[in-house]
């Protein structure tokens, strides 16, 4: 009995890290990927934890909100936040098998981020400006196509391991018996376009701009302030980098520890993970630096090549087992 | 317990009588609609029985066809669906005892909305073809009669007559049912539906009596191309009929469906499941695009409706898939699915119809582009309206995701299909869904932001009031419905084990057994949901956030709008529900042949700028137009008929003896 409850307590605890740590480590991310776009354009660029103090700074600060704001205007930066968060706990970041793992899987995932970007969007619309609905007109846009690409991904991988759950499908991956199949690498490609069109990064949406007639994500939260933008921020960096985590959980899984590892297993786990981040965090801003934004009018075009990629990979795994 | 079913029928034809003598008088309203209510709890109560208890009840009316009576039966499947109209009548009632009260004409409401209900009743509970198509006509014919009611505030009187064309369609339906029905009891004419499941018709035959239904209850329920009706007539209707025509009729149509194709009909070829996929995938997709162009508030729920009967359809379409290839596992996963998305299209339709409705009596408007601002005039309303959108974008932890996440998980056992049709139509069909699910979200963001968020767009909005306390209350429920049955999917997956067992002969595993109520379709290896969890940790977390947050912060000022420095004072600035769907409309539009003329006039020229845009119905256009067309030009050259004089009739009168008797000598 005490066993079985220290057993609890020990997976309880796992569960603790993970979420403590992908919610703290989150804004370092952002840094990191600033700072490397910043050192690529010969910058010195803002020192790797400012993104911790801008929160800490929006937190603190009185927020300033429009005479006609609603109470979903209000509660909408902790419901983005929460549901960001959520979908991030359900990543195996360091290990798999975590206690709360099989409480949602992929489609829930891809689907709580529906849901924060649903209240993202309604809070761009509350105060009646101009600018908060182009955001919200775009950003529907946008998901109405990278929502399904993200689902036939979805499907791509569940199909080759067998399940939708993320814990069952990098134990799937870290055998081996996947091997090199064609609509894996599709579902790869597909999943880099989406990701960086759900993060609103360039070549889809700059982060950085404030140029009204481009920006879609700013627009939305133009209206924000005080602790509700530190929300928002904080829940879009978790977004990055629950989108960098799923993809090393998808396609890297190496170093992953079990749900029975020791301690040592799980310090490994870490390890890789941080190791992971910083590869992806730097071929982000690589990538983001070579390449300019495009029209907001293409950017379906390019959703639409990774739905296809998507979709043909789903397709070749119903046609043949061995694609 | 079938008896008092029947009574319950009986007790709604009353009601109806009461109606027409009450219609005038305010204790007409409350005994019609009290009535209906304590009648719809009893549906409930025995729907609940009948899948408690698993048993099939009979019982033979005096009344009907000579000789045959009229067959009752109450079954697991028939308890089901009469638990769906007992919960929609019943929320249909509760929200029209406050509703109806501004109803100006309540004698042509009030008659027909207990019959209405009596006729789908009947439709459920029927076991033989004469009262299944007796009650199918009650429902269609009450139904019209409602939907005329408010003919005279037609918003577009220029387009096609929605009494009309539903007429048209409800009797086309009724025909191929008719003639379904015909096929099915063979020529020894054996009507009663024991007959017809003995009776086991040939190849040919079957093949014909499927197409048959699934035109017959396809048109009821709005599959594409036989949806036209559907968006014409459900919102011209008051809005809690519409609610009841859109969650409930539409219901009972697959009803009609299931019931002829898996219970009476043997097994099926393998194209009818191919057609029922690429039907149901094609339907939820054309159904959504067409909703987030629509700028009317209760025409485009009505074509959510149908993007809706579309996923349902998928769901059926698989079931039929695995059933022939027997694998009965994965068929009562895609039936449990689609019968679980039946359950929460009645709940969070029937809401945003009543939604709708609160607004059209708080406002007098449909159109999109004349509401905002309601959620600080109409807040509970508005928080309810909330509340469906999301279950019907399918969004977690809300009830309309639990039913989805199903049916893909049933898209993603992969079987080992033979038939290459139905094998390709899976993947195909996910992706439409997908896009489907996606679209849905994007549609409802619109409806939601531009007719309750951000400033009134017209006087009436500004000066909405909330509505009475029992249109509240019948929101107010079935939002509650919604988050129950998306935090313990697991309960309304055992309670449908009965029907899904006498259907396809296997059901899902049991789910409540599960210490944590996590549902596992298969094992939870391979694919698990939680909805109590994950709403448990997302108000956790945010009750959490929330307390660290505001220790931190020094609190909330309120000050006019930023909007980059140059706030617009005018409402008419913000974004329209038209501009909102501008980009989708680009993405899209190729479907519906959009053509946007813009007139900008020269500087100087003082005539106003003006846009048009034009979109063509992919399915009215080239499908009914020329149908419509033919009639209209095959009427004209008969019209010569009409003005003969006595001695033309008289010869035609011959003329017509003399072929009919050639034909009976010819005749072998």
């Amino acid at each position: 009995m005490t066993g079985s409850l220290l057993g609890t307590l020990h997976a309880l605890f796992a569960q603790g890290v993970q979420m403590t740590l992908i919610l703290l480590l989150a804004p370092l991310l952002t840094g990191f990927v600033r700072k490397v776009k910043a050192r690529l354009q010969r910058r010195r660029g803002p020192s790797l934890i400012q993104p911790y103090r801008d929160l800490r700074r929006l937190a603190a600060k009185e927020a300033v909100i429009a005479e006609n704001a609603s109470w979903l205007f209000r509660v909408a930066p902790y419901f983005i936040f929460a549901a960001t968060w959520v979908a991030a706990a359900l990543i195996p970041t360091f290990a798999a098998n975590l206690m709360f793992s099989w409480s949602g899987d992929l489609i829930a995932i891809t689907a709580l981020l529906g849901s924060a970007r649903f209240a993202l969007a309604l809070a761009g619309m509350d105060i009646g400006t101009a600018f908060g609905g182009i955001g919200a007109s775009r950003e529907v846009m946008i998901a109405s196509l990278a929502e399904p690409a993200m689902l036939m991904i979805v499907f791509s991988v569940a199909l080759i391991a067998g399940s939708t759950q993320l814990s069952t499908i990098a134990g799937f991956m870290l055998t081996g018996a996947a091997g090199i199949r064609v609509s894996l690498a599709l579902a790869l490609v597909a999943l880099l376009v989406v990701a960086i069109a759900e993060n609103g990064r360039v070549p889809v949406d700059n982060p950085a701009t404030h140029l009204e007639l481009t920006m879609v994500h700013e627009a939305m939260v133009l209206e924000y302030s005080g602790r509700h933008l530190a929300m928002i921020e904080w829940a879009a960096s978790l977004k990055l980098m629950l989108y960098v985590s799923m993809i090393a959980c998808i396609f890297l899984p190496v170093g992953l520890a079990g749900d029975t590892d020791s301690p040592a297993g799980n310090a490994v786990g870490i390890g890789s993970w941080l190791v992971k981040m910083a590869v992806l965090g730097l071929a982000l801003g690589v990538a983001e630096t070579a390449v300019a934004k495009m029209r907001v009018f293409r950017v379906p075009n390019y959703l639409g090549a990774g739905l296809m990629l998507g979709l043909l990979g789903v397709l070749l795994l119903f046609v043949s087992q061995g694609m | 317990m079938i008896g008092q079913l029947a009574a319950v029928v009986v007790g709604f034809i009353a009601l109806g009588i009461i109606g027409i003598l009450a219609a005038r008088l305010a204790v007409g309203r409350i005994l019609v609609y009290g009535g209906c209510l304590v009648l719809c709890a009893m549906l409930v109560s025995g729907g609940i029985a009948a899948l408690g208890g698993g048993g099939i009840e009979r019982l033979i009316l005096p009344v009907g066809i000579p000789w045959v009576g009229g067959h009752l039966r109450l079954d697991a499947l028939s308890g089901f669906f009469l638990g769906l109209i007992g919960l929609g009548g019943g929320g249909a009632s509760l929200f029209a005892l406050g509703y109806g009260r501004t109803e100006q004409h309540p004698g042509r409401v009030l008659p027909f909305f207990p019959v209405f209900l009596a006729g789908m009743v009947l439709v459920v509970l029927a076991d033989d073809a004469f009262l299944f198509l007796f009650g199918w006509e009650l429902m269609s014919l009450s139904s019209w009669a409602l939907v005329m009611a408010h003919q005279d505030h037609d918003p577009d009187p220029a387009g096609p007559q929605p009494g009309y064309v539903y007429l048209l369609m409800a009797t086309f339906s009724g025909l191929t049912l008719l003639l379904a029905f015909g096929l099915l009891a063979g020529a020894d004419g054996g009507l009663s539906f024991d007959a017809m499941r003995l009776h086991g018709a040939g190849p040919g035959i079957a093949a014909g009596a499927f197409l048959l239904a699934l035109i017959g209850a396809g048109s009821k329920a709005g599959l594409v191309p036989l949806h036209v009706w559907l968006p014409l007539a459900h919102p011209a209707a008051p809005s809690h009929v519409s609610a009841l025509m859109s969650g409930v009729m539409t219901k009972v149509a697959i009803y009609g469906f299931i019931r002829i194709v898996f219970d009476l009909l043997g097994p099926q070829d393998w194209w009818t499941a191919t057609l029922v996929l690429a039907v149901g995938g094609i339907t939820a997709v054309l159904g959504v695009l067409q909703a987030v162009l629509e700028r009317d508030l209760k025409r485009l729920l009505a074509y959510s409706t149908v993007e809706n009967i579309g996923i349902i359809f998928v769901g059926l379409g698989m079931a039929l898939a695995f059933r022939l290839n027997h694998f009965p596992a994965g068929a009562a996963l895609a039936m449990t699915a689609a019968l679980f998305h039946a359950l929460n299209h009645t709940l969070f339709k029937s809401l945003l119809f009543f939604g709708a409705g609160s607004v059209l009596n708080a406002t007098g408007e449909r159109d999109l582009e004349t509401m905002g601002g309601l959620i600080h005039r109409m807040p509970l309303t508005a928080f309810f309206f909330l509340a469906a959108c999301m279950a019907v974008s399918a969004l977690p932890p809300l009830n309309g995701f639990a039913s989805e996440w199903l049916t893909f998980q049933a898209i993603l056992l992969r079987p080992q299909l033979p038939q290459w049709g139905v094998k390709l139509m899976f993947p195909v069909d996910g992706a439409l869904l997908a896009l489907a699910a996606a679209l849905a979200a994007a549609c409802f963001v619109r409806a939601f932001g531009t007719g309750f968020l951000g400033r009134p767009r017209s006087a009436a909005a500004a000066q909405a009031k909330e509505v009475d306390v029992w249109s509240v209350a019948a929101m107010g429920g079935f939002a509650a419905l919604c988050l129950l049955a998306g935090i313990v999917p697991g309960a309304v997956i055992d309670g449908l084990a009965p029907v899904v067992q006498a259907l396809v002969g296997a059901r899902m595993p049991v789910q409540l057994a599960d210490p944590w109520l996590t549902i596992a379709p298969i094992a939870a290896s391979r694919s698990s949901y939680n909805g109590m969890l994950v709403f448990g940790f997302i108000t956790l977390s945010m009750l959490v956030t929330i307390g660290v947050v505001h220790r931190l912060s020094r609190g909330v000022r309120r000050g006019p709008a930023w909007d980059c420095g140059f706030p617009q004072a005018a409402p008419d600035t913000q974004y329209s529900a038209t501009s909102f769907q501008q980009p989708i409309r680009r993405v899209f539009g190729v479907i519906f042949a959009v053509r946007d003329t813009v007139d900008m006039p020269d500087p100087g020229d003082m005539r106003p700028a003006t846009i048009v845009q034009r979109r063509r119905d992919p399915v009215w256009d080239p499908v009914y137009a020329p149908i419509a067309g033919l009639v209209g030009w095959t009427a004209d050259r008969l019209n010569v008929l009409q003005f003969l004089t006595i001695r033309s009739y008289l010869g035609f009168v011959f003329a017509a003896l003399v072929v009919l008797l050639l034909t009976l000598a010819i005749w072998p």
